[in-house]
């Protein structure tokens, strides 16, 4: 796809999550298909309920009764990993499959000490002493710029701030060098001005460990400033995926359009802010056809009856059918 | 009763907790020991609940004079408190003996009883409650829940009698009443040292241990359950830990904090039901003591007991309280330190 | 117990601390969600349960007409054949079908004396049940309706006495009582202490209950409206206040009955419940285990299994008039 030989780091393939219920078979992920490259930052982005954590969840294997991967396949380094048996999927995680979640507060156990619980993780992935991975540990909050880390390795986690809080996490999310992290919400339980910190702090070990992250959140601001290609999620389904710059300067799908449009660009002068009429439908009311059709500006009558995949359209990748062969966009459809 | 937490930071606080809890049993010792001070000095005769009904005349005089029975009622209550932080809990009407040597003869009795059904309630609740939490759907789960629910509906004094019945009556294998042969340390008489002694306390403490399992059970379970929904297991999962370190070593921890509470705050239960306990096997401690005080109408006794008892659950109830103050390191710091800008 | 099944409803321990220390809350809410867990609930919504309800009515029912209902009249003295003493139940070979459960050591026959003393159990229980609702629901209304000090006073001796086991409770007034009494004075007095000890004990779940709803009726309009036409308070909680709280109150009341039977039946096996005139399934139970040892367990096993019969019954009575009253459950 982009020309290298290697192959992609993580590779999902038409992933289907649903939830068995008493009104049916809900289906929260619909036929998710994307790709994360050694290194790169893929951001996932899209309206509370659209189905980003649960993909992030799925990869990693943490995804709880009822819930259940219906179909699909996900690929780490060529390695299929979604049905895994407990056990192996156990070693990926923490190893080469790392995860960061929204609340630092309750992410970490109350009652042991940040020393004991990053020297717990090190040593269940790595085979040092006690002594070798008290270092390595001392060693991660110093990198994530926990001040006094000597010190503060021996507190308990309410002795933090939200945002030192998470730094720890970020750190044993790193104890063992994955390959992968995915970071759910990372930022958003946080005080606007902490999350710069956080974000740049992410993105510059990242860089420096080699690490790709599947960074998911409904915060348009953070991937642009993040991430490195990004990938546009409603009700379940992938709606746009392509390199940042192209989805976030030259977005193609309406959904996508109304995003951009909802942000305010510093230093320009909007008296209103374009809205996105209606809301994201619940799972259990999809519509038939493109799910964004109720509320599309610019739905047609093919939009209401066949379900639109992602194909190519200019570098980016986008399930519409207003670009069904571009001649047809053009000429404006009926 | 028990105030609220400190404001400050650091051991200033604890040793602030520390008096202030004190203060606290303090006041309910002395509301207890009005109580049984009305008791002694107003319900019966006093003089003859400090030195029995079998005195004659003039030693009741003197007696009289004593205890300054004609003094004001707070002096008198003073007065009480300094005999009782004696020892001086007068004399039993039905034994004729001092109260004091009545106690100290029953109390091992009724503490190794206890201790041994405490015991039982938490080595079999503690991992029943694990086991069913972990286990959730599995049909051992569903057995023993509902097993539970049987032993939490039952009286105490009814599982005494149907253990009795079946395994007394009809098996054959363990005494009906009594401690068995007991063996003296000292002033402690123990029944841990002889078969016969182990064999008798068996019913005895499972019929006192028995609501305090089902209970600890099924806080176990609920707890346990609660823990693994926690964020900060799904993150420990997340780093790829074991499933032994997961469920044993954070779980665990967390789910025994709030039980570590409500088996202290059971103490008023075990005190009860140790008076029933006793009564149906005939034990020789300080519920059946009282019991029959009761029935008896022997005040000294029942005026005793009740200081004993106060005491004992205001003892209990700091130590659990500082248990709890050292096991859980949130209650340590009144709020999370600020470092910075995070 | 029963009062587990009160502290599961008002969130407290029987003998917790209310909500002075920030962990008994938590403990609270773990106690609650013991008891509130998915067994409980499939137990209470089964039809079965609905069946051993409708069989419970029938013996309770049995029990307050015993004295037209009972194969025997065992307190007529002259009725009973001390020859016919000590009989087995009539499936044993010595067993005789008229006494269907045996007989006891005085010649009376078991089943009968199970009626007769369930209809003391039950009225002990209803009676002390209601004298703790008087006072439960006075205390309650006053307290949430006039708030201040009166209600931190009340509130205060309420969560003293929580921490106190309601046996431990009941026994201290009782030995007051005949500490008080003079000897002669006992038995007759015997079954109104024990009424009230057992009120005492439990007009605390009542309270709590009362108190918060009051609290939250307080401020409606209606009684707002009241306060400005200018009606008495005693009249405003009386006629106003008191309807809206009742609904609880009666879900409470179920409990607490099961509860008061416990409790007296465990007072007269102590034997310091009910006078020995009056006995009542404790009290059979107590007299029966004398004879266990010797072989004659039915004087005291089948009062045991009628106690536990009874319990249980008015527990899903009470379950399944929860359920009834309740729409939000359906």
């Amino acid at each position: 796809m982009d020309g290298k030989s290697t192959q992609p780091l993580l590779v999902i393939r038409n992933l289907k999550v649903e939830f068995p219920t008493r009104k049916g078979i809900l289906t929260a992920v619909d036929g998710v298909s994307l790709h994360i490259d050694s290194g790169e930052v893929l951001g996932v982005v899209g309206e509370s309920g659209a189905g980003k954590s649960l993909t992030g969840v799925s990869t990693i294997g943490l995804l709880e009764p009822p819930g259940r991967i219906a179909t699909g396949e996900i690929y780490l380094e060529g390695r299929r990993i979604d049905r895994l048996p407990y056990e192996q999927m156990r070693k990926i995680r923490g190893k080469e499959i790392g995860a960061i979640f929204q609340d630092p507060l309750t992410s970490l156990n109350p009652l042991f000490r940040i020393r004991d619980q990053l020297v717990e993780t090190i040593r269940t992935h790595l085979d040092l002493s006690e002594s070798e991975a008290r270092n390595r540990a001392l060693e991660l909050l110093k990198e994530v710029g926990i001040p006094s880390a000597g010190e503060r390795i021996h507190h308990y986690p309410h002795q933090f701030s939200g945002g030192m809080r998470q730094r720890v996490v970020i750190a044993l999310a790193l104890c063992a060098s994955p390959r992968l992290i995915i970071a759910d919400e990372p930022t958003t339980a946080l005080d606007v001005s902490i999350q710069a910190q956080i974000i740049e702090l992410l993105k510059r070990l990242c860089r420096n460990h080699g690490t790709a992250v599947m960074l998911i959140t409904h915060d348009m601001g953070v991937i642009a400033e993040t991430a490195d290609r990004v990938a546009v999620m409603y009700a379940g389904r992938i709606a746009e995926v392509g390199a940042v710059d192209d989805v976030v300067l030259r977005p193609h799908h309406p959904y996508t359009r109304g995003l951009m449009g909802s942000i305010p660009a510093v230093g320009s002068n909007v008296d209103k802010l374009t809205q996105i009429e209606g809301a994201m439908p619940r799972l259990t009311e999809i519509p038939p056809g493109c799910s964004f059709n109720p509320r599309c500006p610019r739905a047609f009558e093919r939009c209401r009856v066949e379900r639109p995949e992602l194909a190519p359209v200019d570098k980016s990748q986008v399930a519409c059918w207003l670009f069904d062969g571009q001649t047809q966009e053009r000429a404006g459809g009926p | 009763m028990f105030g609220p937490l400190f404001y400050a930071d650091g051991p200033i606080t604890m040793i602030a907790f520390v008096i202030r809890r004190l203060i606290q049993a303090l006041i309910v010792i002395l509301a207890v020991g009005f109580i049984s001070f009305s008791m002694f000095t107003y319900a019966g005769d006093p003089v003859s609940n400090m030195v029995g009904q079998d005195t004659t005349i003039e030693e009741r005089k003197v007696i009289s004079e004593k205890l300054g029975l004609n003094d004001p009622f707070y002096v008198q209550y003073a007065r009480y408190l300094g005999r009782v932080a004696r020892g001086e809990f007068g004399t039993s009407f039905r034994l004729g003996v001092s109260v004091l040597e009545l106690f100290k003869e029953r109390l091992p009795a009724t503490l190794e009883l206890s201790a041994i059904a405490a015991l039982f309630a938490l080595l079999c609740g503690v991992p029943l409650g694990v086991y069913t939490g972990l286990h959730r759907e599995g049909w051992i789960s569903r057995l023993v829940l509902t097993l539970s629910l049987v032993g939490i509906s039952l009286p105490t004094f009814l599982i005494g009698i149907l253990l009795i019945f079946v395994f007394a009556v009809n098996l054959g294998m363990l005494p009906a009443f009594g401690r068995g042969g007991v063996v003296n340390l000292g002033f402690w008489s123990t029944g841990l040292l002889t078969g016969s002694g182990l064999r008798s306390l068996i019913l005895p403490a499972v019929t006192l241990g028995m609501f305090q399992m089902t209970l600890i059970l099924r806080l176990v379970r609920s707890e346990m359950l609660e823990v693994l929904r926690t964020d900060y297991i799904k993150f420990a999962r997340a780093r790829g830990l074991s499933n032994r370190a997961v469920h044993f070593r954070h779980a665990l921890k967390n789910t025994l904090v709030p039980v570590i509470t409500i088996t202290g705050m059971q103490i008023g239960g075990i005190i009860a039901f140790s008076i029933i306990t006793e009564t149906v096997f005939q034990w020789p401690g300080m519920g059946l003591l009282f019991i029959q005080a009761i029935q008896f109408v022997d005040i000294p006794v029942m005026s005793a007991y009740l200081m004993l008892v106060a005491l004992f659950f205001v003892v209990i109830n700091l130590i659990v309280d500082l248990l709890y103050y050292g096991v859980d390191p949130r209650l340590r710091f009144d709020r999370p330190v600020a470092m910075g800008n995070g | 117990m029963g009062w587990t099944h009160a502290c599961a409803l008002t969130g407290r321990l029987p003998w917790g601390t209310g909500d002075r220390m920030p962990w008994t809350g938590q403990a609270a809410d773990a106690l609650r969600r013991a008891f509130h867990s998915d067994i409980f609930f499939s137990f209470r919504r089964s039809p079965t349960v609905v069946m051993a309800a409708v069989v419970s009515v029938v013996y309770i029912a049995a029990s307050m007409l015993a004295p037209w209902v009972a194969p025997h009249q065992v307190f007529d003295v002259k009725t009973l054949n001390l020859m016919d003493a000590l009989t087995p139940p009539s499936w044993h070979p010595d067993g005789q079908i008229t006494y269907l459960l045996g007989t006891d050591d005085q010649g009376r026959d078991v089943l009968s004396t199970i009626l007769f003393g369930s209809q003391i159990s039950l009225l002990v229980g209803f009676a002390s049940t209601l004298l703790a609702m008087v006072i439960g629901v006075g205390l309650g209304l006053v307290s949430g309706y006039v708030g201040g000090r009166v209600d931190a006073v009340i509130m205060r001796i309420a969560d003293i006495q929580l921490s106190f086991p309601a046996i431990l409770i009941a026994l201290l007034i009782d030995g007051l009582a005949r500490g008080v009494f003079p000897r002669k004075m006992h038995d007759e007095m015997a079954l109104y202490v024990l009424i009230f000890s057992i009120a005492l004990a439990r007009w605390v779940q009542f309270a709590r209950t009362v108190r918060s709803s009051t609290m939250v009726e307080k401020n409606k309009e209606y009684i707002k409206a009241a306060r400005v036409i200018g009606r008495h308070p005693v009249a405003i909680m009386f006629q106003h206040v008191l309807p809206n709280v009742m609904g609880p109150v009666l879900v409470i009341a179920t409990i607490s009955l099961a509860v008061a039977i416990l409790i007296e039946a465990t007072l007269s096996f102590l034997g310091v419940g009910v006078p020995a005139t009056q006995p009542s399934l404790g009290t059979l139970v107590r007299v029966g285990q004398n004879f266990l040892l010797s072989g004659e367990w039915w004087m005291t096993i089948f009062p045991g299994l009628a106690l536990i019969v009874l319990i249980l019954s008015i527990n899903l009575l009470g379950d399944w008039l929860r359920d009834a009253l309740n729409p939000k459950l359906r």
